[in-house]
């Protein structure tokens, strides 16, 4: 077959559009346009670590803050929002083999992320409005540095994706819990209750255990997507507040920022904030171990009772856990900072190494296992928590905060090693393996490009981290610029490593569009011609 | 001060943070690598013993814990930061920041070593930050600097030394030259500066 007869209908033509259910065709609009939204955080990435070598002359400082300004959020709600969401709207009726409460409010779900990042991203590249994601007050209400304008559209961009998600909260609880028509009442208040978790802590104190009602990766969704719900409120409210001001300085009044006590603000930003960080980002991600591991294996997961009370109490450490971003700041309370800031966090080294552990031994008892894709890519996000997370523990320590706090330390070994290696490479393990499920069988085009993908990702992010790290213990901040080549070498290195990443996302690219082919992508965004809600066509 | 020992300063523990953690990072990968080749080999199964896996919790239930104390009673500045509004300092700066300039008391602030130095700095509008560095950009302390409260850090300067002041928080793009250079001077000589 031609190149050019690929490129059009994909390898083989196996992948035929017409043949999708709406639920097959609703996750893969969601991972098209997570992936759309990735390429625009890797291109950010790059011109960023190339600006650290040296600032390019066609971008503006203001330009260089407001793409730093939009790159976590275009990464994170555009891309991995888009891409969990997606798998586990579908994944939540798969499992529980019922169908899901509302496509079309899925489907909302996926424009409104789609549409709202595309508004915030477009808000900041024009206005460059550049308050980071941070927003410490009074930054993101300073127009004596940026657009009013920008900045209302940015903050309405990001309402938008919140109602996006609020849209997937109410999806998923009622998914769990609603009876579907000519069904025998299901019993809603056990099934979130074993959602949440109170089973799983009953049984691990009770002789007579009891049958779990929703599946331990269902009950990780649902847990996580209570901090989703909790983040969102959050996120939410704060707009609102800055709409306010906004809104205000439109009309021609200059309302005093000091109404706003900076330190109460910032403590209910980060506890909003770390309910993604800390919370559901671990909880997804040690639900979705959970999943891989024993879909990969075809084995019961090894001590499923204590993987249920970890991923409770990682929900509640998520809740309590925010003042770690607060050790630098000297109103803050000691006792928060030694209570919440280091105590409670260093329980996320025993939740996510359960996590690990249990992970790697359900893979372990499954011996001989083929190498394939997905367990490739499992071991990577593994091993990517596994540095990361540590080093995060490290950064929350009263001692080391002092000399830690936001130096490319942070960024580095903690935040893009969890986020690239962790978080990105277990995605693209449910990715590679949920790909023939729901594409009916596509093939992919070309399995040396998924090898090199894996490398050239696992080394790029590994490598950026470590070079930006080795640059923080040496005193470079994370926000700053710094104009005569004083750590050139580690950016450089960073520099080198993230091309890597930008090559591996690009072969990637290249072979899932080479295996579904142009005609195949477009197909994903028309109706489906199947009258079901079942996730899958009945054939297969 | 003559005869005693200089403190560990950041220098000294972040060699000793670079160390651990590269070794931490190259044990881990190592061991991943010898998982990823073992599990697609064919070996009698067996099954896991609960007690290892207890055993691992409780292995990290221990370095959680003993990492915080250990730093504790080995940082000089961390039990310094939670008792300063109990310890005497031996001299005071008042700084302001304003309009993303530092406003000091004066153009250079003069320090005797041994002396146990606060430094209060408030904010009239942004959040800022304040972190001295040595000459080649590395770091010897920070703190955040947020309007509407006091921002205050006891240090303890125990060599000599010429330090420059760099703010260590975005304030957005016009706070991107906060650097004051070469204004903080520790001195051992106790008469040439005051």
């Amino acid at each position: 077959m031609s190149f050019l007869t690929t490129l059009m209908n994909g390898e083989q033509q196996l992948f035929r559009p017409n043949t999708l259910t709406p639920m097959q065709k609703m996750i893969l609009r969601f991972v098209v346009i997570g992936l759309v939204y990735y390429a625009f955080a890797v291109f950010e990435g790059m011109i960023m670590r190339v600006y650290a070598v040296t600032p390019v002359p066609t971008v503006e400082p203001q330009q260089y803050f407001a793409i730093m300004t939009a790159h976590p959020l275009v990464g994170i709600f555009g891309s991995t929002y888009s891409t969990v969401f997606g798998a586990f709207l579908f994944l939540v009726p798969f499992l529980m083999k019922k169908p899901l409460w509302s496509i079309k409010l899925a489907n909302w779900t996926c424009g409104l992320i789609g549409v709202g990042t595309l508004t915030m991203w477009s808000a900041g590249f024009v206005s460059e409005y550049a308050p980071l994601y941070t927003l410490y007050w009074p930054l993101p209400a300073d127009f004596t540095q940026f657009s009013i304008w920008g900045g209302t559209f940015f903050i309405v961009g990001i309402a938008i994706i919140m109602v996006g998600t609020i849209f997937f909260v109410l999806n998923i609880f009622k998914t769990i819990t609603y009876t579907p028509a000519g069904w025998e009442k299901q019993p809603a208040g056990a099934l979130i209750s074993s959602a949440l978790g109170w089973s799983g802590i009953k049984n691990l104190f009770s002789k007579k255990k009891e049958e779990h009602l929703v599946s331990l990766p269902v009950a990780a969704i649902a847990r996580g997507t209570v901090d989703t719900a909790l983040n969102s409120v959050i996120i939410l409210f704060t707009g609102v507040l800055i709409l306010v001001y906004m809104v205000a300085a439109l009309l021609g009044h200059d309302l005093k920022h000091s109404a706003i006590d900076a330190l109460l603000y910032k403590n209910w930003f980060w506890w909003g904030l770390d309910l993604v960080a800390d919370g559901l980002v671990l909880i997804f991600v040690a639900g979705t171990w959970y999943l891989l591991a024993t879909l990969i294996t075809g084995k019961k997961l090894f001590m499923e009772n204590i993987a249920r009370g970890a991923l409770l109490i990682e929900l509640v450490v998520s809740w309590t856990v925010w003042s770690h971003h607060l050790m630098s700041d000297q109103a803050q309370p000691g006792i928060l900072k030694v209570v919440s800031g280091e105590m409670v966090t260093a329980f996320e080294l025993i939740t996510q190494g359960l996590a690990f552990f249990i992970t790697l031994v359900t893979l372990w008892s499954a011996r001989p296992l083929k190498m394939t894709h997905p367990l490739k890519f499992l071991l990577g996000g593994l091993l990517g928590f596994a540095l990361a997370v540590p080093a995060g523990i490290m950064q929350a320590d009263l001692g080391l905060n002092r000399i830690l706090h936001n130096t490319q330390w942070i960024v580095g070994p903690h935040v893009h090693v969890a986020i690239l290696v962790g978080l990105t490479m277990t995605l693209y393990s449910a990715i590679y393996l949920l790909f023939p499920i729901v594409t009916n069988g596509a093939k992919l085009y070309s399995d040396k490009l998924a090898t090199f993908h894996f490398w050239a990702h696992l080394l790029g992010g590994i490598g950026m981290g470590a070079f930006m790290g080795m640059a923080g213990l040496n005193g470079m901040l994370r926000r700053s610029l710094y104009l005569n080549g004083e750590f050139n070498i580690y950016m450089i290195l960073a520099a080198l490593s993230g091309s890597l990443l930008l090559i591996a996302f690009l072969a990637f690219f290249f072979n899932i569009v080479m295996s579904v082919g142009v005609k195949g992508v477009i197909g994903i965004f028309t109706p489906s011609k199947l009258d079901t809600k079942d996730p899958l066509p009945i054939q297969a | 001060m003559k005869g005693e020992r200089p403190m560990v300063d950041s220098n000294m523990v972040l060699a000793g943070q670079t160390a651990a953690y590269t070794l931490y990072v190259l044990v881990m990968i190592a061991l991943m690598a010898r998982f990823a080749y073992k599990v697609t080999k064919e070996e009698e199964p067996k099954e896991m013993r609960p007690a290892i896996f207890y055993s691992f919790v409780g292995f990290l239930v221990v370095l959680g814990v003993s990492l915080h104390i250990i730093t504790y009673n080995t940082i000089p500045w961390a039990p310094l930061d939670l008792n300063r509004a109990n310890i005497q300092a031996d001299k005071v700066f008042e700084i302001q920041v304003a309009d993303h300039k530092f406003l000091l008391p004066s153009e250079k602030l003069m320090i005797k070593v041994g002396e146990k130095v606060l430094f209060k700095v408030t904010s009239a509008d942004l959040t800022y930050g304040f972190g001295l560095f040595r000459s080649d950009n590395s770091m010897v302390f920070q703190m955040q600097v947020m309007p509407g409260h006091m921002n205050d850090i006891l240090w303890h300067f125990d060599r000599p030394g010429i330090y420059s002041i760099r703010s260590t928080e975005y304030s957005g793009p016009a706070g991107v030259g906060m650097l004051l250079k070469d204004v903080v001077e520790v001195s051992s000589d106790h008469t040439s500066h005051e």
